[in-house]
């Protein structure tokens, strides 16, 4: 693993304060997730693919908005990786990398209509939001 | 004055590594008593202790200190070698100059130094040791099995086949545990019960075994050889002696909604019942929760239509007091709650079920006379779908899962499915995996035939979600090899759940002061070289509940812990320790101190006549330690307020001079 690639590994640790190496490829995180068929990358393969340090396909895939920030794969895994902690982490780092974030938080109130659930708009202040 | 003689044990260079050895040996030359000192590469090796015999007749030495490992490894071999060249064993000190020195320290001057310390302590120990010898204690014949599933029946078997007589306590109306539950079983694909009750039968037949069904211990004194323990047999409000078991109660008995644990719930018996056809004892037992008889005065029916007169409405518990010599716990285990598992909708659908119900479900003698139908509208499943791991290698939440491998869902699993595929070439199976876990003889080709020869779908991945729509339940799980996320319409859903041990096996522990892990699987003395003994002596481990095991291994196990028993009831006396507590008479007040704190009862007070110093007699109240009982825990030596109470081999003054030696 070169360098750089091992200190965005150690920095998406310390942000999400998840140990992909508890995982143990079971797969229930992309097995629980509704929004699956929406992601290029899937929760187990953001963990398996941070622990082997290849972070850059991570942070420029479209799968870092499309996580629905459910915490489905949080609250089913086994082991406690929580997958959707280390997305987060990533899309923070993304965010930052780009200088800004998405959306500010005054953007959201205009983008609610009335079948948005709930859990989707806590999510979506936890995405879009410092 | 002693005649010591000091013995430097270089361990290799475990030791000499890390300690000057010659040094030591040179220092403790010097100390009171000490009369020869040597060293020597492997004090335990036949030539040292050959040095330690001649130098004891030579110098005619009266005790000995051997610096070397733990006490826990060789102290007997030196205890034997001095009582070979005829010192009394007790006259033996380890100082634990390995474990405690040479593997902790990393210099040879801090290793050196506390060496000596260690070896002045034990030499100003010796100074003050007198000889001492064991008590015996006999042994009583008789074991007592504490559950009566296959790995209680076997080991009872074994043990009465030596010639001993056994008890067999079992908690439900008949022995038979959960292999009789069981359909068939892996990798032969025999039938549970085929194999199961001759040796029932042959336990009912066996007149050195006596079964007490229905019955749980409720107190276990004493000690190894010497176990007090008595039994509770609960009322079953039948009289076993008379009772045939024909029968004819369970047909006319009028409250017939009572859920029938043996078939899981699903389905129900009577309040009066028999749990299965090869029960043993063959008897019928009231339910006393059930029975509007005994609830309210209001029926009596069965009493009408028993024709040998075995009812006995007003039956109690019976309190059964007997004495064994060894005991055996083999309390088997239990599939875990499915109700916190949420995701998988177990709660929610009746034809989500766990694979034991599974068994009961395609067993001739089940719910549905061995009819693969599901629950909620007894119709042929065409889909049907294996969830592998269920709360097991579950380490995000204790109260929801187990850490540990259940060891037997791989196996059982693989069995289900090609039991399906067998019987119902339509149906489609299913199988979500994380790892497939197949050590054992003729497992792994067992599985391999399910995929090759039977058609099972094994798909690498886990069930996130199963959710029941209409008749169908909708699973979505992960496919890892292919990289997808995977949805089936099955019919039925059958969850492996991960097993612990029985719930009665922490108060037992309790009861017997055997240790337990986190589990609550109980501990080996040690886990490779003695894997069927508690740590406490007389208790013994057969089957799952020292963890999980498929019945070939019970099985093995269980006859390991017979012979463990038969090895020690062989004997006449067991020796005891000598390093008991001993009361110095005329310094006691009788004050009850001791007998207050000590946890084995083994003091007792008697009242003596004195001389005093005037010449007259006086009565005294003294206290008395029964050496076959006590265990020489030193907890009355710490309670006694005169000083009165002294461990034999670990008096005060022994200890107060290891510990004067140390600081010195």
């Amino acid at each position: 693993m070169s360098q750089q690639n091992n200190n965005l590994k150690e920095e998406l640790i310390r942000i999400s304060g998840v140990n992909p190496k508890k995982c143990m490829r079971c797969g229930k995180c992309s097995a629980t997730c509704p929004a699956y068929e929406e992601m290029e990358y899937h929760p187990h393969e953001f963990v398996v693919m941070v622990e082997n340090g290849n972070i850059e396909p991570l942070l420029n895939t479209e799968s870092l908005y499309r996580c629905l920030t459910c915490f489905a794969c949080v609250e089913r895994c086994p082991r406690g990786v929580e997958p959707a902690k280390l997305v987060e982490a990533v899309r923070l780092v993304a965010t930052r990398r780009q200088g800004a974030n998405h959306m500010k938080a005054d953007d959201v109130p205009a983008k609610l209509d009335e079948d948005l659930p709930q859990q989707a708009i806590v999510s979506a202040f936890r995405k879009y939001t410092k | 004055m002693q005649r010591i003689g000091v013995f430097v044990c270089w361990c290799g260079s475990n030791i000499a590594g890390t300690v000057d050895v010659q040094a030591v040996s040179d220092a403790l030359k010097n100390e009171p008593g000490v009369v020869f000192s040597t060293n020597y590469q492997y004090m335990c090796s036949q030539a040292g202790q050959n040095m330690i015999k001649d130098a004891i007749k030579e110098y005619r030495l009266t005790g000995i200190v051997v610096c070397s490992c733990s006490p826990r490894m060789h102290e007997a071999t030196f205890r034997k070698t001095a009582q070979a060249a005829g010192l009394n064993p007790y006259m033996v000190e380890i100082a634990n100059i390995r474990e405690q020195c040479s593997w902790v320290h990393k210099d040879i001057p801090t290793g050196t130094e506390k060496a000596i310390i260690l070896g002045k302590a034990a030499v100003a120990k010796v100074n003050l040791n007198a000889p001492l010898t064991p008590g015996e204690s006999p042994v009583t014949k008789r074991a007592l099995v504490i559950g009566g599933g296959i790995a209680g029946i076997q080991t009872a078997l074994d043990i009465a086949d030596a010639g001993f007589p056994v008890d067999i306590v079992e908690t439900k109306p008949t022995i038979g545990g959960k292999m009789a539950q069981l359909d068939k079983t892996f990798p032969t694909l025999d039938c549970a019960a085929c194999i199961l009750t001759p040796k029932m039968v042959d336990v009912a037949q066996n007149d050195k075994i006596r079964i007490f069904s229905y019955s749980e211990v409720q107190e276990v004194k004493g000690f190894v050889g010497n176990f007090d323990v008595k039994i509770k047999k609960k009322a079953r409000y039948v009289n076993e002696d008379i009772c045939t078991g024909c029968g004819a109660c369970t047909e006319k008995c009028p409250q017939k909604n009572v859920p029938n644990e043996f078939n899981l719930g699903m389905d129900n018996r009577r309040a009066i019942y028999i749990p299965f056809a090869q029960a043993v004892p063959k008897v019928a037992t009231i339910d006393p929760n059930a029975c509007n008889m005994l609830k309210n005065g209001k029926c009596g029916v069965c009493a009408k239509v028993c024709a040998a007169g075995a009812i006995d409405y007003k039956q109690q518990d019976q309190i059964i007091e007997e004495k064994y010599g060894a005991i055996v716990v083999a309390t088997g285990f239990n599939p875990i709650s499915m109700e916190k598992f949420d995701e998988f909708a177990y709660s929610q659908s009746k034809d989500v079920i766990t694979s034991l119900e599974f068994e009961r479900l395609t067993n001739a003698a089940g719910p549905t006379a061995g009819k693969l139908l599901r629950p909620s509208d007894l119709e042929h499943p065409h889909t049907i779908v294996f969830v592998q791991c269920v709360g097991s290698r579950c380490a995000a939440c204790a109260e929801k899962g187990k850490e540990y491998c259940s060891k037997i869902c791989c196996m059982y699993t693989a069995k289900h499915a090609m039991l399906v595929r067998d019987k119902y070439p339509d149906t489609e199976v299913y199988v979500f995996y994380i790892d497939v876990r197949t050590p054992g003889k003729n497992f792994d080709e067992f599985y391999r035939r399910a995929v090759e020869e039977y058609g099972v779908h094994y798909i690498k991945g886990m069930v996130g979600k199963v959710t029941p729509e209409g008749k169908k339940l909708k699973v979505q799980g992960s496919d890892l090899i292919m990289d997808e996320q995977v949805h089936i319409d099955a019919d039925l859903v059958v969850l492996a759940a991960a097993i612990e041990p029985d719930k009665s096996a922490r108060p037992l522990a309790t009861m017997l002061t055997a240790s337990m892990d986190t589990n609550d699987f109980f501990t080996e003395a040690h886990p490779k070289l003695r894997p069927v003994e508690s740590p406490t002596a007389g208790v013994f481990l057969s089957g799952a509940c020292q963890g999980p095991k498929d019945i070939p291994e019970t099985v093995s196990q269980a006859g390991a812990a017979a012979s463990k028993v038969i090895g020690l009831l062989a004997k006449d006396k067991l020796t005891g320790n000598p390093c008991i507590a001993s009361p110095n008479e005329l310094m006691c007040n009788g004050c009850s101190s001791c007998e207050r704190v000590c946890p084995y009862g083994a003091i007792t007070y008697v009242d003596k006549e004195f001389r005093m110093p005037d010449r007259t007699t006086a009565i005294r109240r003294v206290a008395q330690v029964n050496p076959a009982v006590c265990q020489g825990c030193g907890a009355c030596t710490v309670a006694c307020p005169s000083g009165a109470m002294d461990l034999r081999g670990f008096a005060s003054a022994q200890i107060i001079a290891e510990v004067d030696a140390i600081c010195k």
